[in-house]
């Protein structure tokens, strides 16, 4: 790992100057994804700004309705707590099924969505369950966030503060874990809100999560594995890798998803 | 250089650091504190978890610097200070939780906070935990058994190793 300067800012406002000041900055949130890229030198930032002691980024609540997580709050927090159980129980299943016990006692929610993984599992939830990312400078909805491989809407000097959830009618996240790294080969979020259906995939996509606008409209009509029972994403739009090829993602897709619906109504 | 200080296994040290030293190794080579271990060093194997605040995580993917200030407990601060081992400790020498022991202190320490938040674990709930701990020598049949006997000991049960 290069050296850098390292910043504990306190409080929003010093954590933005900090970022907005440093030639090469990074901002460190649980640091799952960032330290092991920089030990192998795949970043080498020349100022790390931990958001670790900013107590605003911190905490879950209730606002009406609407489920809010600070973004410094880790996997570990979410998979426990009683109000995202009570709010959204798909939301801390998925946080359980994170990385490993370790990751998810540092990993954070912000961090995730931040860093936009083609293959992490919170993308998925931001995504399908409609979240809204608010940030030091406005409100993101999750349309607008996800931009592509490792990119975001966020600007350089921009932080996330929390994520916001509204209140699903079902939901369920269903992922096929690489059996060794468990990232998501694929993983799939369906909600049901009103009389209106999002499907978000992770996984496998080559430009990272997104929806599945076909299932939405059968599910939308037909809140059952049978209205999907037939239908495939075109492969061409998928992954390839090592780990699977663009075919066998299509056919994880159709199925985690019919599983996720079976789960939703279940 | 960074100056540094938190508790460890209940006292207080410091140093100086750089800003990129891994816990891990601030543990190792700047505190002597070598059962440690470090295996992979990309954050998968768990050799080196230790409890920062009581919990667990993998200290070679925290920078020491992220530690300031806190509580960490390595495998050298559980047992007792006549030398009486911690139960987890004594239940993976009783059921032979280890072969070469090399992941066995990541094991331990990963053991523990596991029965802080779920005393009572199903083998499957055992399995699934040690998700981010890996053994390449045992198959973890006694690793999973010395964790479910601990688990009972503590409970208040005891178990017959075989």
């Amino acid at each position: 790992m290069y050296n850098f300067q390292y910043h504990k800012p306190d409080s929003l406002d010093a954590a933005v100057t900090a970022i907005a000041g440093a030639e090469d900055g990074k901002i460190v949130a649980g640091g799952m994804t960032l330290l092991p890229t920089m030990k192998q030198r795949l970043a080498a930032p020349t100022d790390l700004v931990d958001l670790s002691a900013i107590p605003d980024l911190k905490g879950i609540g209730l606002d009406g309705d609407t489920l809010v997580i600070g973004a410094m709050t880790t996997h570990a927090e979410v998979a426990h707590s009683d109000i995202v159980k009570g709010h959204t129980p798909a939301l801390a299943g998925l946080a359980e099924g994170i990385g490993d016990p370790q990751v998810r006692n540092r990993g954070t929610i912000g961090g995730s969505i931040a860093n936009n993984d083609p293959t992490a599992d919170y993308p998925a939830a931001v995504l399908g369950l409609n979240a809204t990312v608010r940030t030091t400078k406005r409100e993101i909805a999750a349309d607008d966030f996800f931009e592509g491989l490792f990119t975001t809407a966020l600007e350089e000097d921009e932080l996330i503060v929390s994520v916001a959830f509204p209140k699903p009618a079902k939901a369920a996240y269903v992922k096929f874990p690489n059996p060794a790294s468990r990232y998501a080969m694929v993983g799939v979020l369906v909600a049901l809100t009103d009389d209106h259906v999002r499907v978000a995939i992770t996984g496998a996509g080559q430009d990272g999560v997104f929806r599945a606008s076909e299932m939405e409209a059968a599910l939308s009509a037909d809140f059952s594995p049978q209205s999907i029972e037939e239908m495939a994403l075109p492969a061409e739009s998928l992954n390839a890798d090592i780990h699977g090829s663009a075919e066998y993602r299509s056919h994880l897709v159709t199925v985690m998803a019919k599983r996720a619906v079976a789960a939703a109504t279940g | 250089m960074v100056s540094i200080s938190m508790t460890v296994n209940g006292k207080a040290v410091s140093g100086e650091v750089e800003p990129r030293t891994l816990l891990s190794d601030f543990l190792r080579v700047d505190l002597g504190l070598t059962g440690t271990h470090v295996g992979c060093d990309t954050s998968q194997c768990g050799a080196c978890v230790v409890h920062v605040n009581g919990r667990s995580v993998k200290s070679c993917t925290v920078l020491a610097v992220q530690a300031r200030d806190d509580e960490v407990t390595t495998i050298e601060g559980l047992a007792a200070a006549d030398g009486t081992l911690h139960p987890m400790q004594a239940a993976f020498r009783e059921h032979h939780g280890l072969q070469c022991g090399f992941c066995t202190p990541g094991m331990v320490m990963s053991a523990t906070d596991l029965l802080q938040t779920n005393p009572d674990p199903t083998e499957a709930e055992v399995r699934d935990w040690l998700e981010g701990n890996i053994c390449r020598c045992t198959g973890y049949h006694n690793i999973v058994k010395a964790i479910l006997s601990c688990a009972a000991e503590l409970r208040g049960h005891k178990v017959a190793a075989e």
